[in-house]
């Protein structure tokens, strides 16, 4: 038996940039196997998620830097009821929240991969798993974590 | 360090609601469970806005003004004019956070008669869930963009989704263990049982039951999570003079806040007080408006999407700290008449409607006029909470006459 080709079923809504450009640089990052995070050009202050101006010093002049894609857990769910066709007879799954300590803290979304009934806890380190769906229209790349050592 | 307030600051406190306005009749429709009304929206709505203006023995041609949130798809000028209202002087949507907006539009109205745009305005909710989308399901949409491209592929869709990551940490940090959130469940449900307009009348709830329920999404049980309902709700307010000439006690406001802390709508979870029901700024202002303090406040209605909210709402309205939250929260403690914290006394979002809220302003003024199906005995100050974790909420404080 091949294994899943997708953490969660195909048929969730697609991530799609926002027509406005303003978070085009993340999700290209994504495709290219890059965590990518606001940082202000003129204070060198960390920004997430994404906005066009700086909330520090109000420049509008906001750089996308590379970030280390690992992290700290920083909250958790565990959902059980299928909110959407696609899920349903898919069985639980795990939210987490992770703060990037290294990126201003940060913090990112995804599914801790692994065993749903898994025990979480808050402050764990994780890594981020890529996840490419090259299939899909247009192509993106979901990321996801998992924990670490 | 400055020694000198400017003078608008120092004005700032004499710019108050307390006092001048009051809610003088309320109203609601039979509530249904989701999808089985009989009755189009709007037509819910104005059935509830003239129940109220019965209520209050107000001719419901002396309204000139609505307010709503969550935009309400019963816009005033089709309302004015459906019910041939000579005059339309006010017409106002809270901006975002939905339930979160139902104490704001309350002060919303009471701020447009207070500065004289209007006399007498309407403050309204109508949902009909079955006939438009659902809450608590995913919408339709095959892409997800903004906020939820970063949310939505990761199933990560629904409110109660939205908010378990707040709750959990919440949780966490400071050792609540899962019985004050049933606490919070056993309460509406346990209220719910006196009054027959609740749709949970008749189906009351055992600890046994809560524990035995399914998961939505940890940390909510099924219990933990709202109702999704059809129905309408009004309130009729004017101000505090003509007030005392109607049919009922009048409820004063006594103060109103809305907003949310610092950058709270940073995205993807990023709020810097994540761990928060949003009124951490907000409740302060409240107090100092309203003149009063946690203690001076009888009964309490506070907007359950879900328990988890209640809890820290209670908790950031200082009427205990978090650390007392597993003593507090007990069903002894929330019921009406004998507890010290009476809580949701109509049964509330979970158990007697969730008319997205405003079935607690309703119940608020009830419990000051004495006509409560949970009557806190002496009730003279009630607090309304709405829509935790979200931006803006809102809250309000209502009070009886020898109040002021």
């Amino acid at each position: 038996m091949s294994e899943p080709a997708y953490h969660l079923p195909a048929g969730l809504p697609r991530p799609v940039a926002e027509p406005d450009g303003l978070d085009t640089p993340y999700w290209e990052g994504t495709r290219r196997g890059e965590l990518r995070v606001q940082r202000c050009h003129a204070c060198r202050g960390w920004q997430w998620g994404p906005e066009w101006i700086c909330h520090r010093c109000l420049a509008f002049d906001l750089d996308w830097e590379t970030v280390a894609p690992r992290g700290t857990i920083y909250s958790w769910e565990r959902a059980w009821h299928p909110v959407h066709p696609a899920l349903r007879g898919r069985g639980p799954y795990l939210v987490v929240l992770v703060e990037l300590a290294h990126a201003g803290g940060a913090r990112m979304i995804g599914n801790l991969l692994g065993d749903p009934m898994q025990s979480v806890a808050i402050d764990a380190p994780v890594e981020a798993v890529f996840e490419p769906h090259d299939d899909a229209t247009p192509p993106f790349t979901l990321v996801h974590w998992r924990r670490t050592a | 360090m400055r020694n000198v307030i400017p003078a608008w600051e120092r004005s700032a406190a004499a710019r108050s609601i307390r006092g001048r306005v009051a809610v003088v009749g309320v109203g609601e429709t039979t509530y249904y469970k989701h999808g089985q009304s009989p009755e189009p929206e709007v037509k819910l709505a104005l059935q509830a806005i003239l129940a109220a203006c019965a209520d209050a023995g107000i001719e419901p041609r002396a309204i000139d003004g609505f307010a709503s949130y969550s935009n309400d798809r019963n816009d005033p000028s089709r309302l004015a004019a459906a019910l041939g209202i000579p005059e339309l002087r006010f017409s106002n949507m809270q901006w975002g956070g939905g339930g979160g907006g139902g104490s704001a539009a309350v002060g919303n109205a009471a701020a447009a008669i207070a500065a004289g745009y209007a006399d007498c305005v309407v403050v309204f909710r109508a949902l009909a869930q079955g006939q438009f989308q659902r809450f608590g399901a995913a919408p339709p949409a095959a892409t997800a963009s903004g906020e939820a491209a970063l949310t939505f592929p990761y199933g990560l869709i629904s409110p109660a989704q939205r908010f378990a990551m707040r709750v959990m940490r919440f949780l966490h940090d400071h050792g609540i263990g899962p019985g004050a959130q049933r606490a919070i469940a056993l309460a509406s449900y346990h209220h719910a049982q006196n009054n027959p307009r609740a749709v949970m009348h008749g189906r009351p709830l055992t600890p046994e039951a809560y524990d035995d329920s399914r998961w939505i999404v940890e940390p909510f049980r099924l219990f933990d999570c709202c109702m999704e309902n059809d129905g309408a709700a009004a309130l009729v307010l004017v101000s505090a003079e003509r007030a005392r000439d109607l049919r009922q006690r009048p409820a004063y406001l006594l103060g109103v806040a809305q907003g949310s802390e610092y950058r709270n709508a940073a995205r993807g979870h990023n709020a810097p007080t994540y761990a928060s029901a949003s009124f951490t700024t907000v409740a302060p202002h409240l107090y100092a408006m309203a003149g009063v303090t946690p203690k001076d406040v009888s009964v309490v209605q506070s907007y359950e999407n879900f328990t988890g909210g209640v809890l820290m709402s209670l908790i950031e309205h200082d009427f205990f700290a978090p650390e007392d939250a597993n003593d507090i929260l007990t069903l002894d403690n929330l019921v009406a008449p004998g507890g010290r914290l009476p809580l949701n006394t109509s049964g509330g979002n979970l158990a007697e409607c969730y008319m997205h809220g405003l079935e607690l302003q309703i119940e608020a003024v009830r419990q000051l006029r004495g006509q409560s199906p949970n009557p806190v005995p002496g009730a003279r100050v009630a607090m309304v909470i709405s829509g935790p974790m979200v931006t803006p909420v809102s809250s309000m404080l209502l009070g009886t006459e020898d109040v002021l």
